[in-house]
């Protein structure tokens, strides 16, 4: 395998740079933000199982802000579109299963969180709850997946154009890239429920987190040792610098320790500084790369050749440069408004009561069988 | 490849007329809640007002909702499926055509789901003025959105800005391509059909409700009555301006698109003060077997002049083979025809509807008249025809274009397999049937139901079924 960018290494303008830079920063906070109501959405099916009422406190944990987060992907898309057409032309395309999964996903999860509050019986509920959950595990997974194989190659032909099929992207690299995604972001989920809910749901939900740290601390370390050996032994370009992987591990895992000590808020921080460098990791190894040829390292593209006129960066930047801060001080502001527990209605409040067909039947929270469907009157313990 | 081109602009259009069916209502209603927000905040000392002007915006809020939820997610998929089925187009115009998607997403999006999320959850954690703001920058974030993206779009239709270096399209000048003719037009027209639109469905919803009252024998609800009059108001001040801007439209696009201009038309021979069809049926060859038509109105419309000249589609093609080599320029003629014929009735009908219903108003016979409530509520479909016809018209007309001039559809496509292609149009059609049944269930649900309309708490939930106050979802 030649040497990549060995010799006579192209010159890159200060704008592909930043873009390049820019993208990175928007997929780092997409999996931060969106990370956590993905992993929300996993955790209906864990925390929330058999329970409607868990079900809503969780959903309403993230209620006011995950729209905002799924943004985040929007202005990540748009951005490559602008700033690196062939990028964005040869990764929608070349991924166009995935793709078209992802979207199927976000599709149901967007509108299940609006209708299931809109109709009471539990066949409803539940039905858009299960669109809650595979829709939000899905993408965890899928995003894993992408990632890995824009990082590993693949078979793009000299004009740009992805010449595989929907199993070159099975790969056992990038099925692993996919677990690590979907188990740190069921294990950030799992942390944001311990920080945002109260009683019961949130000694559950920490206790859940606990034993997903090990877990998923073990899942990264095997992906990041699995893309070192690649940065060496294939690819050639080593990964630097090395603190980046370490600090992504480190993140997480610490999360178990901070966990034990009651430091929710501090875990939350650590999870997302791991997500972080996880994906700053995956930038820094691909760069000057957007996407790797296994085909060819000549046609890889780079931030040169699959970048946009100067001109439209330039104007990109001077709008980026002014209005992202603006976007990040009022997006963290909505955090800041929405900065309490969600609160589980106590119980004998009349509000409180689901409507059912049967008697109330209380029953231990988490104690019903992974194969029974949610009691409709299921009692608030 | 030509199965990959077909499927592709079958899933393309499938989505953008599924994606406009929510969007407009999602406009105008954040507008009218605005308004109404406004209103109930001003009269904040005077408690029987507030509580009108809040149970009304309790009420249209639902609605909004509901809508809105769709027209974000299918968003997520027009944003998409340029790269994924288009990557000879993204490729080619992703230099100009990018940006625009790039800064709706910055700056519209974000603002309009922050602040929705506000808006939703923030009541009570927010202060009363902060609560109104964050449903006025809502609606300032839909407008903007549609702003970049007619920009974008107005771009395919009229580049401007630009200069193709290689093979692809670059852009040279950003407030050019922000101030295209085209842009201004388009963004006014869609911008009041937006607001027309939810003026037409509360108007007709209200109808319904004061229909009821008055079968029953009830005194109408001043909820309805007084939404009622204000979709009058403001529909029939943003139904002149829709038929305006969409006349000032056609003459631009005489200039720009003459072709488009004669399809719409089925104008075949180049003619001076040509008259406007109101209705024809012929041959697919051009010849009228019956037709009614206005004389000299074509030539007004398209040139503001009595004996102006319109060309035909016959010498357009015959120039354009000229300018740009062999092949068919002509869009699919009966589509245009029928498609512009249905946008500019329905627009037509509108009108009318609005100005009776502001004279039965002026004349306090509004809530008696049960002929008008009664179309009132048929008179919701309306707005929806004339928006999916209108964009119908607007993009096939440009074909075969993608971008007009410049670009070809048939070779815009994505080098992918028609298998692929065929899974996912399958896919997305399945899923916009069953969320279109879905959400066509709850709409009518909720406009029919008027449960909350005199309680204060939770404004989400439905009558009878668990409150629960600290959870909005």
């Amino acid at each position: 395998m030649p040497l990549i960018f060995a010799s006579a290494a192209p010159a890159y303008t200060g704008f592909e740079v930043f873009w390049f830079v820019l993208i990175a920063i928007l997929w780092a906070g997409y999996f931060v933000l969106e990370g956590f109501d993905f992993g929300i959405g996993i955790m209906l099916g864990v925390l929330g199982h058999g329970d409607d009422l868990d079900r809503r406190v969780l959903i309403n944990t993230i209620g006011p802000v995950w729209d905002g987060n799924e943004v985040w992907l929007l202005v990540a898309g748009g951005a490559t579109f602008a700033a690196f057409p062939n990028w964005y032309a040869t990764l929608f395309s070349g991924f166009y299963l995935p793709l078209f999964l992802i979207l199927a996903a976000l599709i149901f999860r967007g509108v299940a969180f609006e209708f299931r509050a809109k109709r009471a019986f539990p066949a409803w509920r539940l039905a858009w709850d299960h669109a809650i959950f595979w829709g939000s595990l899905l993408p965890a997974l899928l995003w894993g997946v992408a990632f890995a194989n824009i990082l590993r190659g693949v078979p793009i032909s000299a004009n740009y154009n992805y010449l595989g099929s929907f199993f070159n992207l099975l790969n056992p690299y990038s099925l692993l890239g996919g677990v690590t995604t979907l188990l740190l972001f069921s294990l950030h989920g799992a942390i944001f429920a311990s920080l945002k809910t109260t009683g019961d749901l949130r000694a559950r939900a920490t206790r859940t987190a606990m034993y997903l740290a090990p877990v998923a601390t073990a899942a990264i370390l095997a992906f990041l040792s699995w893309t070192y050996v690649n940065a060496h032994n294939v690819h050639n370009t080593g990964l630097v610098p090395p603190f980046v992987p370490i600090l992504a591990l480190a993140g997480v895992a610490v999360v178990g320790w901070l966990l034990r000590e009651k430091l929710e808020g501090w875990a939350f921080v650590a999870m997302a500084v791991g997500l972080i460098c996880l994906v700053a990791t995956i930038f820094l190894n691909l760069y000057p790369r957007v996407m790797v040829s296994s085909i060819s390292p000549a046609y890889s593209l780079t931030i040169s050749n699959a970048a946009s006129a100067p001109y439209t960066l330039k104007v990109m930047t001077i709008v980026a440069l002014i209005f992202t801060p603006l976007v990040l001080v009022y997006q963290g502001w909505s955090y800041w408004v929405f900065r309490a527990r969600v609160q589980r209605p106590a119980q004998g409040e009349p509000e409180a009561v689901e409507p059912g067909p049967g008697p109330e039947s209380p029953e231990p929270v988490g104690a019903t069988s992974p194969t029974q469907s949610p009691s409709p009157g299921s009692g608030v313990s | 490849m030509a199965m990959t081109l077909d499927l592709s602009r079958w899933q393309f259009g499938i989505t953008t007329v599924f994606h406009f069916l929510f969007v407009p209502l999602t406009i105008g209603l954040a507008l009218l809640l605005a308004i109404m927000q406004t209103a109930s905040y001003r009269t904040r000392d005077d408690a029987a007002k507030r509580e009108k002007w809040e149970a009304m915006t309790r009420f249209w809020r639902r609605l909004f909702l509901i809508n809105f939820a769709i027209g974000v997610v299918t968003g997520i998929v027009q944003e998409f499926q340029f790269g994924m089925n288009w990557s000879v187009y993204s490729r080619y115009v992703g230099s100009v055509f990018g940006a625009p998607l790039a800064i709706e997403a910055l700056l519209a999006f974000f603002l309009e789901s922050t602040f929705l999320g506000i808006w939703i959850f923030g009541k009570g954690r927010v202060s009363a003025w902060v609560h109104l703001a964050s449903i006025w920058l809502v609606s300032i974030g839909t407008m903007l959105s549609a702003l970049f993206i007619l920009a974008a779009n107005a771009w395919m239709q009229h580049p401007v800005g630009y200069k193709v270096v290689g093979n692809r399209a670059i852009m040279t000048n950003f407030w050019a391509v922000m101030t295209n003719s085209t842009l201004i037009g388009s963004f006014l027209h869609v911008l009041f059909s937006a607001l027309v639109t939810a003026t037409m469905l509360v108007l007709g919803v209200s109808a319904w409700h004061l229909l009821k009252d008055r079968r029953a024998g009830h005194t109408p609800q001043q909820v309805f009555a007084t939404s009622a009059k204000l979709a009058l108001v403001v529909g029939a001040v943003a139904i002149v301006a829709t038929l305006f801007f969409g006349d000032n439209q056609a003459r631009i696009m005489d200039r720009q698109q003459p072709m488009k201009m004669a399809a719409a038309e089925a104008i075949y021979n180049t003619q001076n003060g040509a008259s406007f069809s109101l209705l024809t049926i012929g041959d697919l060859s051009g010849n009228p077997i019956f037709q009614i038509r206005l004389p000299h109105m074509l030539s007004v419309l398209a040139d503001n002049n009595w004996d102006g000249t319109v060309q035909g589609v016959n010498q357009l093609q015959a120039s354009e083979a000229a300018k740009y080599g062999a092949g068919n320029y002509k869009p699919i003629l009966w589509v245009t025809y029928w498609t512009f014929r249905t946008m500019v009735g329905c627009g037509i009908l509108m009108l009318l509807i609005l100005a009776a219903g502001l004279w039965l108003m002026r004349k306090r016979r509004l809530e008696n008249s049960r002929w008008f409530l009664r179309i009132s509520v048929f008179a919701i479909a309306l707005p929806f025809i004339a928006n999916t016809t209108g964009w119908i018209f607007t993009e096939m007309g440009r074909q075969p274009w993608v971008v007009d001039g410049l670009l070809k559809t048939s070779v815009a496509v994505s080098h992918i397999g028609t298998g692929y292609v065929v899974t996912s149009l399958v896919g997305f059609t399945a899923i916009y049937s069953l969320l279109g049944a879905i959400d066509f269930g709850l709409m009518a649900r909720f406009a029919k139901d008027e449960g909350d309309l005199d309680e204060h708490d939770d404004p989400e939930s439905e009558p009878g079924s668990d409150r629960v106050p600290a959870l909005v979802y």
